[in-house]
């Protein structure tokens, strides 16, 4: 398959790689997608929490050259938003910003997935109500 | 393709892209091509042309690729049917033993882990009334002879497994397969394909009534194969799957691939005289990538028996890393993963399932095929290549960062609803 420009330029050069503390309260944490499926994502915020702006984002995933791509571009477009400005990144820009095609839309749903999960994980720990969002857990640290 | 030569560990220079994918398909050997040539201008004859010098020359070049072919697995030419490729060739030997001898029985046994021209000419046979047993491998790819044993009933007509795997590269116990299905005349066929040319071979040694094999996976073209039928202890008869002319002694009609043919047994004749060199030759190159890799990398994988394989074959399963995107990362190699992101299905390697793997090891594998014109500079480039690309992929895994961590990862309640 040929890949986009972009997706090769993500992919060489991944932006916000790395990981902040998952125990911070001003950090959101979303983990999802499942090794048996060949993709699996994380995607942190950190969020100033004066003003609600996400100040600074990293990923780590592993997937496909399209999902790596898809979840660098979501920390460089959600850096600067609020988390409610954030929420509205749909699957669907992710999927024309980079030119994936029809066999590569779900490596963009997870990206999406991975925002709201990281959302999700911050709005808890800060109090805030929102859907509940699937995301992984070691057993360990459930119930 | 744009081709620049550039510096490799060492400081030999390899050519790119380097083609590692001799499962796929292999390159033609010159000395194969120039044989052929002669037979696309001059000498265009049909074989099948009995009443002048054109048909002649044709038929008499077809006679004695036949009898090459035939040397190369100890066969006798008579017993040589040619077709198109192995696919068709299989879907002969299966569908044509089946229909011949449907009175006798309608239970046929084959393995998880065959190619699918095997696998799916056996899920059709089902839909038409016969049984078929789909035989589980052991971890490292091979059957487990006493489950065969107990497959095996009075309406068993026909065993087919392959001699060689196309993915991982391991070889079945044929041999004791074939006496199994002599004691109990049931005939045997086995999809030679992977092993011709570059493992020994011989059709009387280890009991085989039926054998694909295609051109095109031993330096020889595309679009040309054979089957090997059986003639006597005992006679095999088929029912022709492709009507017509009567070509090929009523087995398969169809003018035949007069130049195709004739590579293929310019390919089967170099095969015969140089193989078990190049066994060598292809196994230490092998072995020189795996240490490579094995010695600078933690938490490789091989898939498959390591004992019981092709010289060429290295499938390995880089964890905590995805195929596709290391594929994209050695972008000037060309080699195959069985994750399922480069699958058109977005399903993993089934072969790599049946080892019971777990579809995560799937995933991250790779398969290198090194072939004749694999070199020790290129074998370098590739485990130079490999062995960053994975580094930096597993500093942007999660997977291994959690396993750093020291997660369990097997014990993690992942979130997904699998999207493949
Ligand atoms: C084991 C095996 N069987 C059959 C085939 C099909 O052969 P052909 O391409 O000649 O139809 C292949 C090659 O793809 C193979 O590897
Ligand atoms: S992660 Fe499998 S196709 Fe993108």
């Amino acid at each position: 398959m040929a890949y986009s420009d972009k997706v090769l330029d993500h992919y060489n050069h991944p932006r916000n790689v790395g990981s902040f503390d998952k125990n911070s309260t001003e950090v959101g944490t979303g983990l999802v997608g499942a090794p048996e499926c060949g993709d699996v994502m994380k995607l942190q915020i950190k969020v100033n929490p004066a003003t609600n702006i996400i100040e600074d984002a990293k990923f780590k995933t592993f997937g496909c050259g399209s999902a790596i791509a898809s979840s660098s571009l979501a920390t460089e477009w959600v850096k600067g938003k609020t988390v409610d400005e954030a929420l509205t990144i749909r699957n669907t820009d992710i999927v024309k910003e980079l030119s994936l095609p029809p066999v590569k839309i779900h490596c963009s749903v997870l990206a999406e997935d991975a925002i709201r999960a990281a959302i999700g994980d911050w709005k808890k720990k800060n109090g805030q109500h929102s859907q509940p969002q699937p995301q992984a857990q070691p057993v360990e640290q459930r119930a | 393709m744009s081709t620049n030569v550039i510096s490799g560990n060492g400081n030999k220079d390899v050519k790119l892209p380097i083609y590692m994918d001799n499962h796929a398909t292999t390159r033609t050997d010159p000395r194969v091509v120039e044989e052929m040539l002669p037979y696309f201008t001059e000498k265009f004859g049909n074989a099948a042309s009995r009443n002048h010098e054109f048909g002649w020359v044709a038929e008499q070049a077809v006679e004695q690729a036949r009898e090459r072919i035939a040397k190369l697995i100890g066969a006798t030419s008579k017993e040589i049917i040619f077709t198109s490729g192995a696919t068709e060739s299989n879907n002969l030997a299966i569908k044509g033993v089946a229909e011949m001898y449907k009175e006798k029985g309608n239970h046929i046994i084959t393995q998880a882990i065959e190619h699918k021209a095997v696998l799916d000419t056996c899920k059709r046979l089902e839909k038409y009334g016969f049984r078929v047993t789909y035989l589980p491998v052991q971890k490292d790819g091979r059957i487990d002879l006493d489950d065969l044993k107990r497959a095996m009933d009075d309406k068993t007509i026909l065993v087919t497994i392959m001699t060689a795997n196309n993915e991982i590269g391991a070889l079945q116990p044929i041999r004791e397969i074939g006496a199994l299905c002599h004691e109990r005349g049931v005939l045997f066929h086995t999809d030679a394909v992977q092993a011709i040319g570059k493992v020994p071979f011989n059709v009387i040694q280890d009991n085989v009534d039926l054998a694909s094999l295609t051109a095109h996976k031993l330096y020889g073209p595309k679009g040309v194969g054979a089957l090997y039928v059986r003639r006597k202890n005992p006679r095999v008869q088929l029912v022709a799957q492709i009507d017509g002319g009567g070509h090929e002694r009523g087995m398969r009609s169809g003018t035949l691939n007069v130049p195709g043919i004739v590579g293929f047994g310019k390919a089967c004749a170099i095969a015969s005289e140089g193989m078990a060199e190049e066994a060598v030759k292809l196994a230490a190159l092998r072995d020189r990538l795996k240490d490579a890799i094995m010695g600078q990398l933690d938490e490789v994988y091989i898939n498959g028996s390591v004992e019981h394989r092709l010289p060429g074959n290295l499938n390995i399963s880089f964890a905590y890393v995805e195929g596709e995107s290391l594929l994209m990362g050695i972008n000037d190699i060309a080699v195959s993963s069985g994750s399922a992101c480069t699958s058109a299905t977005l399903e993993p390697s089934y072969v790599l399932k049946g080892l019971g793997a777990g579809d995560d090891l799937a995933h991250s594998s790779i398969r290198f095929g090194i072939g004749r014109f694999n070199t020790q500079a290129e074998v370098d480039y590739v485990a130079e290549r490999v062995v960053d690309t994975v580094k930096r992929l597993r500093e942007l895994s999660p997977l291994y960062e959690m396993a750093k961590e020291g997660i369990d990862l097997t014990k993690v309640q992942w979130a997904a609803e699998p999207t493949h």
